[in-house]
Parts: C-alpha cells; sequence; structure tokens
C-alpha cells in the first residue's frame, strides 16, 4: 500500500492533519542534520505553503532537499496543499509549485490543520486514487 | 518543570539586549521576518478610486459600511493598545516580545487606514455618527468587554484564547462585508487594503495559537482539558453576540445568513489556530463562493481533484522558481 510523506514544522498543522487521516506516513526530517528520508514506494506529499507569496520561498526548503534526491522524486505521484485562505492567491501554492516542478496533480488543498470534513473527503479520495493508478 | 518568568517580571529587575543571532524558539524569527516583509501604510493603496463607486452606494449601504469600518477600528484598536502590548508582557523570550511589539504597532496601522477610508470617501459627520453608534450599539460594546475581560484576567493562557478569538474570528461580521462590496466590483481599492489587514490577522492568530500551544502542552492533561472547554465556552459566548451582531447590521440587507456562514468559518480556523478541533460542520459553513473568491483572488479555481471531474485541475505551468535550491 503506497502512502504519505509529509512536511510539518513546529506549529504542526500538518502533522496534526496526517495524524488524522491515519494513513501510513513518513516525516521528512526538520533540521538539516537528521538522517535524510528516502523512500521506497510510491507516495502523495502533504506540504504547508511558506512564505510572502513567493512562488520560490513557498516550498519549506527540507521539501526541496528531499525532492532534490532523483529516487524520491520518481515516486511521487501526486501532492497535498496546507495553507490559509487569508493569504489570498498564494493560497496552498507550496502545492501548485511542487505540482509544476514534479509534473503530477495538485489533488487537494486544506487550511490549517484541515477539518472533519477535510479528512473525509481526502481518505476516499486517497483511496479512489491510488486504485485508479494501480 | 520550569516555566520560564514572564517579560513582565523580568523587566521589573533588569533587560538584556536582544540577541536575534541566539534564539531560543526559530519560530519568533520566521513570523518577524514574515511581519516585517508584509509591512504596509494606507497611503500606497489609492483608494481614492474608489470614490464613483462609493457614489453608486445607497444612503443604507453607506452607513452600514461606515458602521461596520467602526466596528473594526475598535477592535483594532484594543488589539494594538491593550491585547497585544499584555501579550509582550507574557512572552516567554526576547523575540517574542519583539514580535508583539510589531503586532501592536501594526493593528494601530489598520486602525489609522479605516480613518484613511473614511477622510476619502465619506462626510464627516456620517462617520461621527457611526462612531457615535459603535459607542452605542450594545452587541459592539459586549464583544469588546468580553475580550477586555480576559485580557485583565490573570492567566496567560486565557489571555492568548481571547486574542486568537479576536484575530481570527471577531473581525471577520465586519470583513465580509467589503468583500462583499469587491465581488460586485465595488470599492475594489477598499478591498484590497481590507485583504492586506486580512492577511496580517492570519498571521498574528497563527502565532498567538503557537505560542499557546507551546505553553499548553507543558500543562497537566486535566488541566489542558479544562482550558479546552474553556475556550469553546467563550467561542460560544462570542458566537451568539456576534450573531445578534450580525443581524443588527446585515438583516435590512439581506446578507445575514451568508455572514453567518462566514463566522462559522472563521470560528472554524480560530480554534484550529489554537490546535483546536473545528466545530461547525461543512453544512454550515459554505460561504457564497464569490465571497471566497473576493478573499483569494486568482486562487479561486477548484483543486479538489478527488471530487472534481478530474478536468479542473491542472499542472502549474506559471510558476517561475528561481531558487538554486531546486537542483533539476
Amino acid at each position: 500500500m503506497a502512502g504519505l510523506v509529509y512536511f510539518s514544522t513546529k506549529s504542526g498543522n500538518t502533522r496534526r492533519f496526517v495524524e488524522k487521516l491515519g494513513l501510513p506516513a513518513s516525516r521528512i526530517p526538520l533540521n538539516r542534520s537528521d538522517p535524510p528520508l528516502r523512500v521506497e514506494t510510491p507516495y502523495i506529499l502533504v506540504v504547508p505553503t511558506y512564505g510572502d507569496g513567493d512562488p520560490r520561498s513557498a516550498v519549506p526548503s527540507p521539501v526541496i532537499r528531499f525532492l532534490n534526491d532523483e529516487h524520491n522524486r520518481s515516486l511521487i505521484r501526486g501532492v497535498i496543499a496546507g495553507g490559509n485562505t487569508n493569504f489570498g492567491a498564494s493560497f496552498g501554492l507550496a502545492g501548485r509549485v511542487v505540482a509544476e516542478k514534479c509534473q503530477v496533480p495538485l489533488l487537494y488543498r486544506f487550511e490549517l490543520m484541515g477539518t472533519v470534513d477535510d479528512v473525509h473527503r481526502v481518505l476516499s479520495g486517497v483511496n479512489e486514487f491510488w486504485k485508479r493508478s494501480a | 518543570m520550569d516555566m520560564p518568568a514572564t517579560a513582565a517580571a523580568r523587566r521589573l529587575s533588569r533587560v538584556d539586549a536582544i540577541n536575534w543571532n541566539r534564539l531560543q524558539d526559530d519560530k519568533d524569527l520566521e513570523v518577524w521576518n514574515r511581519l516585517t516583509g508584509n509591512f504596509w501604510l494606507p497611503e500606497k493603496i489609492p483608494l481614492s478610486n474608489d470614490i464613483p463607486a462609493w457614489n453608486t452606494l445607497t444612503e443604507h449601504e453607506q452607513q452600514l459600511t461606515i458602521r461596520v469600518f467602526t466596528g473594526l477600528t475598535l477592535l483594532d484598536t484594543i488589539q494594538g493598545t491593550v491585547g497585544a502590548p499584555t501579550l509582550i508582557e507574557d512572552a516567554v523570550t526576547p523575540h517574542e516580545e519583539a514580535v508583539f511589539t510589531n503586532i501592536s504597532f501594526m493593528e494601530s496601522v489598520h486602525a489609522r487606514s479605516y480613518s484613511s477610508i473614511f477622510s476619502t470617501l465619506c462626510a464627516t459627520r456620517d462617520v461621527d455618527d457611526a462612531y457615535r453608534w459603535s459607542e452605542e450599539n450594545p452587541f459592539l460594546q459586549k464583544k469588546a468587554e468580553l475580550i477586555l475581560e480576559r485580557y485583565r484576567a490573570e492567566d496567560p493562557l486565557m489571555r492568548k484564547i481571547a486574542s486568537v478569538f479576536l484575530e481570527s474570528f471577531l473581525f471577520y461580521s465586519g470583513f465580509y462585508l467589503p468583500m462583499y462590496w469587491s465581488s460586485r466590483a465595488k470599492l475594489t481599492n477598499t478591498a484590497d487594503l481590507i485583504r492586506l489587514i486580512i492577511r496580517d490577522e492570519a498571521i498574528h492568530g497563527y502565532y498567538i495559537g503557537y505560542k499557546f500551544q507551546r505553553q499548553l502542552a507543558q500543562l497537566p492533561t486535566e488541566r489542558q482539558e479544562e482550558i479546552k472547554i474553556y475556550a469553546y465556552e467563550l467561542l460560544h459566548e462570542l458566537y451568539d453576540n456576534e450573531v445578534k451582531y450580525t443581524e443588527a447590521l446585515y438583516d435590512d440587507v439581506g446578507l445575514t445568513e451568508d455572514v453567518k456562514k462566514f463566522l462559522h468559518y472563521n470560528a472554524n480556523k480560530a480554534l484550529m489556530n489554537l490546535g483546536f478541533e473545528a466545530l461547525f460542520p461543512a453544512s454550515v459553513t459554505d460561504v457564497s463562493p464569490a465571497i471566497l473568491a473576493a478573499l483569494s483572488p486568482g486562487s479561486d479555481e477548484n483543486h479538489d481533484f478527488f471530487s472534481g471531474s478530474g478536468s479542473s485541475y491542472v499542472i502549474g505551468k506559471t510558476v517561475s522558481t528561481e531558487d538554486e535550491d531546486w537542483a533539476f
């Protein structure tokens, strides 16, 4: 069963969302000094959006480092982005940037730690998605 | 377990020079950079371009708009002069204190902006009338009192809860109206200014909520539960009053029901900023798409690939990334 890969800072919004999904998930380490994550199966990336609306700073650096590994990158199948509509056009921007760089679909955007409805939609959506891609 | 002394206690004995190269919590620097990078002043928005649109509003619509903005001014004044300064005193790192000085000042910029809108668009007499209204409106005054009561309380966690509810929930009965005008291509420059305020408030709510969660995590489980119950109780109390405030403002223009959805939607986000689960189900948070589009212009395409037909997503093509960190 393919899983999720996610990144979350100390504020933990994305971690909480992923925990609520309850799917197998691997966390991209926060610090450069931690051993890098290397994946072996196809995955969907869950990523929070950073910065000031500039696409160049929207994706957290540890996620960029993770995707710079060609093996990791070859296994990404889709991306789900966290954010806040208060940030206007840059809501979930990290998801759009990753979708473009990796040529995979942006599957869903959620706000902050996600609501129960987000969890239901993503769970059934992810399930369908893997069935279709199988 | 050692709780760090608060800034208020520390300041009475000594103040140390702040060193931004030695951080206890790197979130402080991240948020400082974000906030200072977002700095703006109302003078940068060409509000006078809204004069023709202002003149198309009926007298009643103009009065409603001015009243809504005086209500927002009151909240920004409270947050700038009482809320954020109180949070400086509760800060546990020197950098957190510095972030709250920025938040305090920006709230004063927000409060000042509404006066720029007034002086550009409105007659002095109408504005004076609205200020009088704001001083006498029982629901607006109660909203202010409910928050001030918590700011006067002893517990830093209670103050942060009240502060997040102000930043992430109480403004939105007011923010609705400029988003509504903007969705009808009216007062679009005013809406640009309000969107800058909305962006700032999101970072404020996020940061105060983050600091709240850090402190909460250090407490015993039973105390955490008590505080969580307290937070939901306060939200309910604020919400009941907010519904009455909303009805008083919007019943005449028939917008109350949609504003209430916007309240539910933002109450959920306020709770999430505190690390708590959303309260209102999707069936009552379905804000009109025109309002959401006004909130996030250019971002209103459907990115729910799962429930969409599959044609609604495009793999991005317009974003130029020049960040050298991307090696591929």
